[in-house]
């Protein structure tokens, strides 16, 4: 779930429309901007993880740079200069293992590297670690480390480094895990220099996928005053609350020919508002998360481009509070939604709709299910599943929405008319982040909300959330079948039993509307024309190493 | 001396009162500011760690109370939100005394353009609207209509939009700063300077408009008083009985006003700091609150308080430096 803060503060916004008007009016003859660069070339890292296989491994250096300099396209990447990059929220902690907001982690990915890290097609590659390989029962795991990998302070990380940092995010180490998946290591051996070994309580193929877990120096996490030191790209500068987190250049990175930035600046802005006149001033280089009449706004002077992003927003309704407990409620809402319209009017048509729990960018696992309930609105159908479930003339329904989300705002704002249709009285009930973190989320005191969840790249990470017991399961879904399912895909060893299980459970999902799914918002980015290099990452990244000035 | 014992112990009653009022509104809003620090995906055991390592686990009047005697003490704590470098808290006072700066030079600036601006042009507006017949009370009639049309307008365009008109058009279209390129003073003083002249603009536009009319009005009433009658035919010239006496009388009520002001811009202006993304006491206020970072807060707000009630009393010290009748009563 995203612990963000996006866009705060939206008492300019409709002065700020007008204003921008007036600056956009005239110039902007070619509104829809360069599509989003293909990174095709990206192939020749075949060796990517098969997560669960047996080996996989390693990103080689000449792949890497050949990769950029045919990105340039012609204009060959030339090194140096700074960056400054525009976010939208503080640091919620500069230690990698305690940090949790999305805004945080997109930053430190640049700082830190765990054993293996994902790369832009959603693959894990070899970090710290050069390769590793998982035992036929899936409990042991033996990671080689890469030769002279050095940390940001010029020592080279040891065996004795990764031991640290596993049992640190693992709680072996004060008992206090920080990954709520990584409380299944038994133990962290160091079988040689440059090869470590863990042991694991029960096999789970997507465990791969929390060993991007930052590798720092051994004992630096309990340090007083020291700096963030890890092996990534950018090595930490300064941070100043308010103002942002400076990174420059490891000249000693493990990736041959990267960085080519000297000095990237994560710059805080004080709203989205904002950030537009800065984007036209000239304060930022680079800015992601933007809405759609901002993209329209910058498409002169900026280059914009979208991915799919890694949240899924949906209308969730508590299957435990009435009259939302009946699945022909829940259905009927499901029905009444006209998601093609939604997308058109809060994401300029630019989201992928979903039905269930699973990005489509994960496409093992994704099975599109927009059939069952169409991506249109289908009145009659709703109409007469209200009328079945005792409800000929619709019910009161509250919609409650974190208001820091203009996006899920005016999601809502759609919803509550497209409701009205059927003859649901749906009204919105606005709080404050905290306030939806403590009541709804936590509480699970609430009838709807519209909210969006951030996933990772585990395929499962979405699906775990709606078992009867989780402490996720904020709509209280219910389900046995999918509780027995669900264990039997986590006990799956073999993928493709794995992704027929998953089918099951998203089937499950849709069939029982266990909640209103909407779609995955599109990521729409400004980059300063001058860059070239910039990559999307099916999860919340902002890779900064391969960004560079074209010549 | 009575008068400033009486005025140290209001200070210290005020103080201690806006603390329990902040603690407790901190105690009845909603929200838990561990999960808002850790988010949705923490581990049990680390929400009950920080919990523990917030002191969050003792009940509520412990924690005002262990929070009063660290004030006392000079301490005035860490903060839940920020961080200082990995594995530490950043100090409160370190934080807001990186922070003051910025708010401080912003409102001295914003003062010297809102006196140097509006008192002169309060007192040219004065004259001409004072000015009768002939040419000179033509062209006295029109300044005074024109500058009421133009001061009207200038107070009644929120801050918000000021600002970003400001950064539109010296920003944008004219390109004499750069929006968002905000220099921190630890850097560059005069460059950091030189961009807040940008924001106090903002804030003082409106302020000069209210003050001059302020000034006008009361030159306007002290014009009518009997001594000025006196002193016109006593022979004194018309500049005389303007600066010498009018304004000075005139000046009484403006005083008070200014101080408003003063108050008001060294306490933080929240949304020109916003606009122009300058990373001051008003928007660390307005974060802090949103991430119930308490101890934050509760300072800020103490400092708030005390920066209104200073000043007020300060205003009440040049009352009597200007009208001398005042302290003999």
């Amino acid at each position: 779930m995203k612990t963000s803060f996006h866009g705060k503060k939206k008492l300019c916004g409709f002065l700020f429309t007008a204003l921008l008007a007036m600056a956009v009016l005239g110039g902007c003859a070619d509104g829809t901007g360069e599509s989003s660069e293909e990174h095709s070339s990206q192939e020749s890292v075949a060796d990517s993880a098969d997560a669960g296989s047996a080996t996989a491994g390693s990103s080689t250096e000449a792949d890497v740079s050949t990769d950029a300099s045919e990105d340039a396209g012609g204009n060959g990447p030339a090194y140096g200069g700074s960056v400054v990059v525009g976010i939208q929220q503080d640091i919620d902690s500069l230690d990698p293992h305690k940090a949790t907001a999305a805004g945080t982690k997109e930053i430190l990915f640049n700082i830190f590297e765990g054993l293996v890290k994902p790369d832009e097609n959603g693959n894990l590659i070899g970090a710290v670690a050069s390769d590793y390989t998982v035992s036929e029962d899936g409990l042991i795991y033996t990671f080689t480390l890469r030769d002279n990998v050095k940390f940001h302070n010029g020592d080279i990380v040891t065996a004795e480094d990764v031991k640290y940092s596993l049992e640190r995010v693992s709680g072996l180490l004060d008992g206090t895990p920080m990954m709520s998946t990584m409380s299944t290591i038994q133990a962290v051996d160091i079988l040689n220099d440059k090869t470590v070994q863990v042991t694991v309580d029960s096999a789970n193929t997507e465990l791969i996928y929390s060993f991007v877990a930052a590798i720092i120096p051994a004992g630096s996490g309990e340090d007083a005053g020291a700096d963030p030191i890890g092996t990534g790209p950018f090595s930490f500068v300064s941070y100043t609350p308010q103002e942002g987190i400076v990174v420059a250049k490891n000249p000693d990175y493990w990736q041959e020919g990267l960085p080519y930035l000297d000095e990237v600046n994560f710059k805080i802005v004080g709203s989205s508002d904002t950030a537009l006149l800065e984007l036209q001033g000239g304060s930022i280089d680079l800015y992601a998360y933007l809405t759609d009449s901002q993209a329209q706004a910058l498409a002169s002077s900026f280059q914009i481009q979208a991915s799919p992003s890694n949240v899924v927003q949906a209308l969730f309704l508590n299957n435990a509070e009435k009259p939302l407990d009946d699945v022909r409620v829940r259905q009927a809402i499901c029905y009444a939604l006209d998601r093609d319209s939604i997308n058109d009017f809060v994401g300029g048509g630019q989201g992928t709709l979903i039905s269930s729990a699973m990005l489509p960018t994960l496409k093992d696992y994704y099975v599109d299910l927009n059939e069952v309930y169409g991506t249109g609105a289908n009145v009659e159908k709703a109409k007469e599943l209200l009328a079945d479930a005792g409800f000929p003339d619709g019910f009161d329904l509250e919609i409650t929405i974190p208001s820091n989300y203009p996006f899920h705002m005016q999601t809502g704002e759609v919803v509550v008319e497209q409701l009205k249709a059927v003859g649901i009285n749906a009204t919105i009930q606005a709080v404050d982040w905290d306030t939806w973190l403590e009541d709804v989320y936590k509480g699970r005191q609430y009838q709807a909300t519209i909210s969006g969840i951030t996933c990772d790249m585990t395929p499962g990470y979405l699906l775990n959330r709606f078992q009867t017991d989780s402490s996720k399961n904020f709509i209280n879904f219910h389900s046995d079948e999918y509780d027995e399912v669900y264990q039997k895909a986590q006990a799956a060893l073999d993928l493709e039993e794995k992704a027929q299980h998953y089918a099951t459970l998203q089937q499950i999902l849709a069939d029982q509307a266990a909640t209103a799914f909407l779609q995955v918002p599109a990521n729409t980015t400004a980059i300063n024309p001058k860059l070239s290099g910039y990559k999307f990452y099916p999860v919340y990244v902002q890779d900064m190493s391969t960004v560079y000035f074209a010549q | 001396m009575k008068y400033f014992g009486k005025k140290v112990i209001t200070l210290i009653m005020t103080l201690f009162l806006v603390s329990v009022a902040a603690f407790l509104a901190f105690q009845v809003i909603p929200g838990d500011v561990v999960t808002s620090i850790l988010g949705t995906e923490a581990t049990p055991e680390m929400e009950e760690r920080l919990r523990e390592e917030l002191g969050l686990n003792d009940p509520p009047l412990t924690r005002y109370l262990h929070w009063v005697g660290d004030v006392l003490k000079g301490d005035l704590g860490v903060s839940y939100r920020y961080s200082k470098n990995m594995n530490e808290r950043m100090p409160v006072a370190e934080l807001i005394g990186d922070k003051l700066p910025v708010t401080l030079w912003l409102a001295f600036i914003s003062l010297v353009l809102i006196v140097a601006v509006s008192i002169p042009l309060g007192v040219l507006w004065a004259g001409s609207a004072s000015r009768t017949g002939g040419r000179a009370g033509r062209l006295g009639h029109v300044l005074d209509v024109s500058l009421g049309v133009i001061t009207q307008a200038a107070m009644a365009v929120p801050s918000f939009f000021l600002g970003i008109l400001v950064t539109y058009i010296f920003g944008i279209v004219f390109q004499v700063f750069q929006p968002g390129g905000y220099i921190r003073y630890q850097d560059n003083f005069p460059g950091f300077l030189g961009y807040l002249l940008f924001p106090a603009l903002s804030i003082a536009l409106p302020k000069i408009a209210m003050t001059a009319r302020f000034l006008r009005n009361a030159m306007l009433t002290e014009m009518k008083a009997d001594y000025v009658r006196t002193a016109t035919s006593k022979g004194a010239g018309r500049n005389r009985v303007l600066y010498g006496h009018v304004l000075r009388n005139a000046m009484m009520p403006v005083v008070t006003f200014l101080g408003m002001i003063i108050a008001e811009v060294v306490a933080g202006s929240i949304v020109v700091e916003q606009v122009f993304g300058l990373p001051g006491i008003g928007r660390l206020l307005v974060s802090s609150i949103s991430t119930r970072d308490f101890p934050v807060v509760e300072i800020l707000i103490l400092y708030i308080t005390f920066v209104v009630i200073f000043v007020y009393f300060l205003v009440d010290i040049l009352y009597r430096v200007i009208d001398p009748r005042i302290s003999e009563k």
